[in-house]
């Protein structure tokens, strides 16, 4: 049994009851005891001076890419984990476009072994919607699901077949879990290595048009209001995709959304000079859009702040532009990236952006966390919301480096971060 | 006095008017040396450049080794093709190992778009773009640009059509970069699905047809089309591809003005261009050929060294 | 030396070089770029108008062949370079001013790439010592004695807008 931890005078804002003040948290047992002021620290608590700082339920990343089993050389799920916490993140989803692929109760629980046995963030395995991700027959949601699984994603790929993307959603109601779809239309995004536009041109790279997403967008959005089902749309990047997700929501489909840090912080321009750390997928678009994603989350249209988190290897990086995979890490650049681009622009208060980061997400997959009410689970994080910190890539905890933003100055970060009531992270410097 | 040409030339974007003409300028002596009756200059005696080509050339590299062998330089052809995945070796690798034996210049033509930059950055020596994925041809682009000099006493002004597959031309991008920065007016045409999105940024016009283009240009850079566009889908077939958008005599005739017809090579005959076009009196595409190896010598002559040294005269040694 | 004092010598040196060569008829006269080929321009002129002929008349850039294009550095400018038919001729190879002989030894370099004279002479303006190389002058307008902080500057009508030597102390 740990030691209670009294977290005193911070700022404690709790989206999930839309509370905002100064006040004490005290966690015992594991879970959230109180929330209030002026708590008396329990014999033998660890007392821990909040001043300055913003206590939040503890954020909830949903889209992360672990590499574990199969490519242990660019992450673990211990190693994630780590990184998750260093990034004030209690809870993340782990994708399963894993080697095996995340399509049958083995995979499903060795990650969430892995997980335990590394004791850092919580991982919510999300299970395959086809076996082998090969988009031909449905994995067995069922067994995914008793096993631990919370959703269901071909991430990595889209669900291609449209009757494949209708029967999962159909079948994925009666477990109450969301399909979430990586939005491409293959055959028109086939070979693109960036947005197609004025960058792309001048770099002689073949584009991926802002279509190639709107259509998958559509056709899901189709295909929910058919089925009833619940479609979870992963890192939306275009302000068409914006506009038919604000449209669906106007007529109450369940339909949910996620953006990346990237996505409200990058445009295409970041690829100039053929930087291969600009490259993922989606990818980066035009400043229009861009501000649509911001307004999107601020409208609530975008449900979520997700990272994406796909570690590379350094040298798969030192490729070719057209040669080199898609993604970059985000675990540990996230909340700085929001804080910095969002928050301090006025665009969104801090309330607003934990809703996006913390409590929406555990709403949108049903996860526990993302909130400070008494008896949740002891999943909390103190930030530092005004620290200025430079993004050095060497400190970071992930075992990947590959990101665009090393150098950067960004504002805020977690300074503790705590895991069923005890401490899982702690910075240092 | 423009800068220096720095240690690579990798695109014609990233060059000045000043810098582009500086290297005109010199390509005009180096025309005479391709004269003589002895073929050779001592200047880059004892240099050794590695031409490195990832796709199938003849045309460039031959260029090339004539440009490097009449300045005297050592020159060694390594040949690959297929992705340094398939090969089994990165590209940098390729080259450090290359440049491990104490190589002064590369020359490099490869698939993937911004290799050259992505070399020039990881290695010491020069490197010179022979071509790379859709992006650039920068001395294919001076070439031409040094043909149209040569045919009409200057560039500004000048009203050029580039005609064909735009998307894929790094020939077409390197003009379009070239001519517009040294002031002429440049046109893009040909069918809709085969040129690039938001073309017009760049700073050209789009004549749909090339009826109109004849109307418009004193010149006209015919781009190759290649017959992989057809299964790709970009273009039903070539035979429409020739109805609809090939420089014929019979539209050539239509010119209002003596039209100069330039072609980067190698020309499908009949698809693009028609051989009494090609073989006729308005083309240039033979000295187009002459001046690459003139505009070669003149890169290599200048990255060899730095900027030119102005200050003439004051008594020789 | 000012403008007629120039002209004296070129006149003398002209009468000088057809003495050499012992007549016109296998006589070609080549210019150093730049100044050299100007001043030999002027040499071509008052032969011709002596002679009653048309000698063969040559302008030689010897930058690609400076043994000092291996540093790395600023590239010089390249100028033109045009010669007519060197087989069995007498050339004489004219430039403004002879110091180390390394621009002389590039110009006998690039001659012998286009053709073989049956001789070759040099004439210059002015000698000024200081020599690197075994290279003398045949036809010389002065001899002036410098030390290596010494400048000589010869400026010429056609570049420069006035005819004129210059020796600078330095030092």
């Amino acid at each position: 049994m740990s030691r209670p931890i009294l977290l005193r005078g911070g700022r404690v804002i709790d989206p999930s009851r839309g509370s905002d003040g100064i006040a004490d948290v005290l966690l015992q047992g594991g879970r959230i005891e109180a929330v209030g002021l002026n708590i008396i620290a329990p014999d033998g608590a660890q007392v821990v001076e909040c001043a300055g700082k913003v206590v939040a339920p503890g954020l909830i990343d949903v889209h992360v890419h672990l590499r574990e089993p199969g490519q242990e050389d660019l992450e673990t799920v211990a190693t994630g984990a780590m990184a998750a916490v260093a990034g004030g993140f209690t809870g993340i989803c782990a994708m399963p476009n894993t080697d095996p692929v995340c399509d049958n109760q083995g995979v499903v629980g060795f990650v969430i072994a892995q997980a335990q046995r590394a004791a850092k963030a919580r991982v919510f395995p999300i299970g395959a919607v086809s076996l082998g991700q090969k988009g031909q027959q449905l994995a067995e949601f069922g067994e995914l699901v008793g096993a631990g699984a919370v959703a269901v994603s071909d991430d990595g790929k889209p669900v291609a077949s449209s009757h494949l993307m209708r029967m999962a959603l159909e079948y994925a109601k009666t477990f109450g879990i969301p399909v979430a779809d990586h939005c491409e239309d293959p055959t028109l995004a086939a070979g693109g290595s960036m947005h197609e536009g004025i960058i792309s041109t001048r770099l002689g790279l073949k584009g991926i048009p802002a279509a190639a997403e709107e259509i998958m967008v559509a056709r899901d959005i189709l295909l929910a209001e058919l089925t009833g089902g619940h479609v979870h749309l992963c890192h939306m990047s275009t302000r068409g995709s914006v506009d038919l997700i604000r449209r669906a929501k106007d007529m109450g489909l369940k339909v949910t959304a996620e953006a990346c840090p990237h996505h409200f912080a990058l445009t295409h321009e970041s690829c100039l000079g053929y930087n291969t750390n600009a490259k993922m997928n989606p990818p980066l678009r035009e400043d229009l859009d861009r501000e649509a994603i911001r307004q999107g989350l601020k409208d609530g249209t975008i449900d979520v702040i997700a990272t994406d988190h796909a570690p590379h290897h350094y040298d798969a990086k030192e490729r070719e532009f057209d040669d080199a995979p898609n993604g970059i890490i985000g675990l540990e650049t996230a909340f700085g990236l929001a804080m910095s681009e969002l928050v301090n622009t006025g665009l969104l208060s801090l309330p607003e952006l934990l809703l996006r980061m913390s409590t929406t997400p555990a709403r949108t997959f049903n996860l526990p966390g993302g909130t400070l009410a008494t008896g949740a689970p002891g999943d909390v994080v103190v930030l530092d919301p005004a620290v200025q910190w430079v993004v050095k890539p060497d400190a970071f905890f992930s075992k990947s480096r590959n990101t665009p933003f090393a150098g950067r100055t960004l504002t805020g970060r977690a300074d503790l971060t705590i895991v069923r009531g005890q401490v899982a992270f702690q910075r240092t410097s | 006095m423009p800068t220096p040409l720095g240690k690579d030339l990798t695109a014609l974007e990233y060059l000045s008017a000043d810098q582009i003409r500086l290297i005109l300028d010199t390509a005009e002596p180096f025309k005479e040396v391709s004269e003589r009756q002895i073929k050779k200059v001592p200047a880059l005696r004892g240099k050794t450049i590695v031409n490195l080509f990832f796709e199938a050339s003849t045309r460039t590299r031959i260029s090339f080794e004539f440009a490097e062998k009449r300045l005297s330089a050592d020159t060694v052809n390594v040949a690959s093709t297929g992705s340094s995945v398939s090969k089994g070796e990165t590209l940098v690798d390729t080259a450090r190992n290359l440049e491990a034996m104490h190589i002064d210049m590369v020359v490099i033509r490869h698939h993937a778009s911004g290799s050259a930059e992505f070399l020039g950055k990881r290695i010491r020596s020069s490197v010179i773009n022979a071509g790379d994925g859709k992006h650039e041809h920068p001395t294919q682009g001076l070439l031409d640009i040094l043909t149209l000099r040569d045919k009409f006493g200057k560039i500004e002004g000048l009203k050029v059509a580039i005609c064909g597959d735009l998307l894929h031309s790094r020939v077409g991008r390197s003009n379009i970069h070239g001519l517009l920065k040294l002031g002429a007016e440049v046109a893009v045409c040909g069918p809709a699905s085969l040129l690039p999105r938001d073309v017009e940024s760049l700073g050209v016009t789009v004549i749909p047809h090339i009826e109109d283009a004849i109307q418009w240009a004193d010149a006209l850079n015919i781009l190759r089309l290649q017959l992989e566009r057809m299964t790709a889908g970009y273009i039903p077939s070539l035979r429409e591809y020739n109805r609809v958008f090939g420089l014929t005599a019979a539209r050539l005739d239509q010119a209002p003005k003596d039209l100069v017809i330039m072609h980067p090579g190698p020309m499908n005959r009949g698809v693009e261009i028609d051989s009494e076009v090609a073989d006729g009196p308005h083309s240039v595409i033979l000295p187009q050929v002459t001046n690459g190896v003139a505009v070669r010598m003149a890169v290599l002559y200048l990255l060899a060294g730095g900027a030119p040294d102005w200050a003439q005269g004051g008594g020789s040694e | 030396m000012d403008e007629r004092a120039i002209a004296r010598c070129l006149a003398r040196m002209a009468s000088e070089i057809v003495e050499r060569a012992r007549g016109t008829e296998q006589l070609v006269i080549i210019g150093i770029q730049r100044r050299g080929v100007e001043l030999a321009a002027r040499l071509k002129r008052l032969i011709d108008d002596a002679e009653s002929s048309h000698v063969a008349f040559g302008k030689l850039d010897i930058t690609l062949y400076r043994d000092d294009l291996q540093a790395v550095g600023p590239r010089p400018m390249v100028g033109e370079t045009t010669l007519p038919e060197l087989d069995g001729k007498i050339v004489i190879i004219v430039d403004d001013v002879l110091y180390t002989g390394r621009t002389v030894r590039a110009a006998l370099d690039e001659c012998a790439d286009f053709g073989r004279p049956r001789r070759i002479l040099l004439c210059v303006l002015i000698d000024r010592g200081g020599r690197e190389l075994p290279i003398q002058a045949d036809i010389i307008g002065v001899t002036v004695s410098t030390g290596a902080a010494d400048r000589v500057d010869v400026l010429v009508r056609e570049l420069d807008g006035e005819d004129a030597v210059a020796v600078v102390r330095g030092g």
